[in-house]
């Protein structure tokens, strides 16, 4: 401690005499350096064009292939939203309704270009029904839209369904507003999401 | 309750103005339409006095054996502490005193007296002034053993055939589903506690001896009918029918088979296996593609009923056990949105209870096999899932009387309910057969 405090000035002083110094010019004058070539320029300047040429080039395709990805996962999001889309029913019904039909259609021609893609298809009921018996009508609409796709020639080893019922509702209210949202087909991507580029 | 203690005073102010106690019971009896000897008939409830009850957990089994009879609806328990009061001291002194009984329009005395696990029990009949019944039973150790209170309940139960001819049923437990468990329930409200490991859990079912449950599980690929041991808590799955839809399990009468239903992609058919779940499964409903689901068995085994989409829409139908001799049960008008299902056979072979919807709401009904004579039974909320109790005169159901999904017992006879279940989202309850029968 009392060591450090007794060097201190001398320190001080040692670093002044070095700032001092350095703001003095050089004692010799180096020898002048030999005028620009002309030629020595213009291979000079070449050479920036050239590296400002490929940095342009390379900001461009790296945007070219930020922009590419940007469509690529956008369509793939599409196409995953698309086949996921839930499809609705009538009450006590497994009729395939006409939005229900045209969300299959997208659905199939995004499998006919994904081979490996399969799909869950999960049918739930409204809270009204038989508990029980809405176990089977769930099944049924699992079915119906399984039945739909494999028509359209989509093999049916692709497509698995399962029923949950009125066990897994969306909507909790008692109205037909919940009710209606709860009578539907649900379709999980179980294998393959890694295909999925989007429409063609 | 009431009742009963205002017509003890009914009776103590006769006594004081000198009216023929007679004379006042025989008031009451037109008035009332009860009070009757020891021979049960229907409509007509016995009164009965149950005494202070001596021995180990005296006062707690009493009380228990009033609740019993009270719950059974076939016995006014005539009670209140003025009651007790005179039973107490006649007990006392050892000497029935008939008249205040007969005064009291009681039917009968029973009493109770327990050494060890040794209950001794006294019938008297007032009107003949004389001991009708006198029976040594058992119950299960002291009142903290596991099985104590059954054992009284089948006490109470023994008894109430005594009285009435007709066992009582509170020796009965009743399974149902709340959230992620099925649970199991003592008749009386008692006993709560799960039965099943938790998950997606449906339509739980007894064995006819009361030892094995079934019920169905969501599993990865679908559902399962999954069979435990209720001693053991061992479980094993139905597999003669992998994967799909297996739902809604019922073992025959029996106990030698289970039927239930199966659903792949064409529709959810009847079907019967062996009761261990093993084996080969024999398809019993020829749906077509409709949904074929709830079955439940006639007392004798020989049909079946169940609930059926074959007409468009849900409805009851019965057929032989092996599937023959298909007939719609419930009568519908065709365009008519509500439907009709979840039929449970009564045990005396003549009804047949099922949900049906009023304006989209379900209530409990029954319907006469002879004659299709159809009954309402609720009207109060959404009513669902009926099961009988053995005596064929009570059912639980699901209500939403209350604002959420109870089990209520309510006496088809009477229209008598009682809430049995005290924690929201309890449904799908299925009654025990009787664990005292004689």
């Amino acid at each position: 401690m009392t060591g450090k405090t007794r060097l201190l000035p001398f320190l001080l002083l040692a670093v002044s005499a070095a700032v001092a110094c350095s703001h003095k010019p050089p004692a010799t004058t180096p020898t002048p350096a030999p005028g620009p070539n002309q030629d020595s320029i213009n291979a000079e300047n070449a050479r920036r064009d050239s590296i400002a040429r490929a940095e342009a080039a390379r900001r461009d395709s790296i945007a070219r292939a930020q922009a590419d990805a940007d469509k690529l996962r956008n369509a793939r999001d599409a196409a995953t939203k698309a086949l996921t889309q839930v499809i609705y029913f009538d009450f006590d019904s497994d009729a395939l309704k006409d939005d229900a039909r045209s969300s299959l259609d997208a659905k199939i021609t995004i499998l006919n270009s994904t081979p490996g893609v399969k799909l869950r298809v999960a049918g739930n009921t409204d809270e009204r029904g038989s508990d029980e018996y809405n176990l089977a009508l769930g099944q049924r609409r699992a079915a119906a839209a399984k039945r739909y796709l494999t028509d359209h020639g989509i093999t049916a080893d692709r497509i698995d369904i399962i029923s949950y019922g009125e066990e897994r509702p969306v909507a909790t209210g008692h109205d037909e507003s919940s009710w209606s949202q709860n009578r539907r087909d649900e379709f999980e991507i179980t294998a393959g999401a890694d295909q999925i580029k989007g429409a063609p | 309750m009431q009742l009963t203690q205002r017509l003890f005073m009914c009776a103590a102010l006769a006594a004081c103005f000198g009216v023929p106690a007679r004379a006042m019971a025989q008031q009451q009896d037109t008035t009332r339409g009860v009070r009757i000897g020891l021979t049960y008939q229907p409509g007509t409830k016995p009164g009965v006095v149950v005494f202070p009850v001596n021995g180990p957990g005296g006062d707690s089994l009493q009380a228990i054996v009033q609740r019993d009879f009270d719950y059974g609806d076939r016995i006014e328990v005539i009670g209140g502490d003025a009651i007790q009061q005179t039973a107490k001291q006649q007990a006392a002194k050892n000497a029935i005193d008939f008249k205040v009984w007969k005064a009291l329009s009681a039917a009968a005395v029973v009493q109770i007296s327990v050494m060890g696990s040794t209950a001794h029990v006294n019938v008297y009949d007032v009107a003949a002034k004389k001991v009708a019944a006198s029976h040594d039973v058992q119950v299960s150790g002291s009142p903290t053993a596991e099985d104590w209170r059954m054992s009284v309940h089948a006490m109470a139960d023994q008894i109430e055939q005594w009285i009435t001819g007709v066992h009582g049923i509170a020796a009965t437990r009743i399974l149902y589903v709340r959230g992620n468990r099925i649970y199991v329930i003592d008749s009386d409200g008692y006993g709560e506690h799960p039965v099943s490991e938790p998950g997606t859990v449906l339509a739980p079912a007894w064995s006819p001896d009361g030892h094995t449950i079934a019920y169905s599980e969501l599993v990865k690929g679908g559902w399962n009918v999954v069979i435990r041991d209720l001693a053991t808590g061992r479980e094993h799955s139905v597999t003669a029918t992998p994967g799909g839809l297996n739902i809604t399990p019922a073992f025959s009468p029996d106990g030698q088979s289970l039927c239930y239903s199966h659903g792949e992609e064409n529709g959810t058919d009847l079907y019967m296996v062996s009761a261990s779940g093993t084996g080969a499964a024999r398809r019993v409903t020829v749906g077509r593609g409709t949904d074929n689901v709830s079955p439940t068995f006639s007392p004798d085994g020989a049909r079946l009923a169940f609930t059926s989409g074959r007409a468009g829409h849900p409805e009851v139908y019965t057929s032989d056990a092996d599937g023959s001799n298909v007939a719609l049960l419930t009568p519908f008008n065709f365009g008519d949105q509500n439907y009709r299902s979840n039929p449970d056979w009564s045990p005396d072979g003549r009804l047949i209870a099922f949900q049906s919807q009023l304006d989209g709401r379900f209530q409990i009904m029954t319907i006469t096999l002879r004659d299709q004579t159809v009954k309402q039974l609720t009207s109060e909320g959404i009513n669902e899932d009926p099961t009988w109790a053995p005596d064929g005169r009570h059912l639980a159901f699901t209500s939403s009387r209350t604002g959420v999904k109870e089990i209520f017992v309510l006496d088809a006879e009477s229209g008598r309910a009682r809430q049995l279940t005290h924690d929201p989202g309890a449904r799908l309850a299925a009654w025990s057969h009787s664990t005292s029968a004689p």
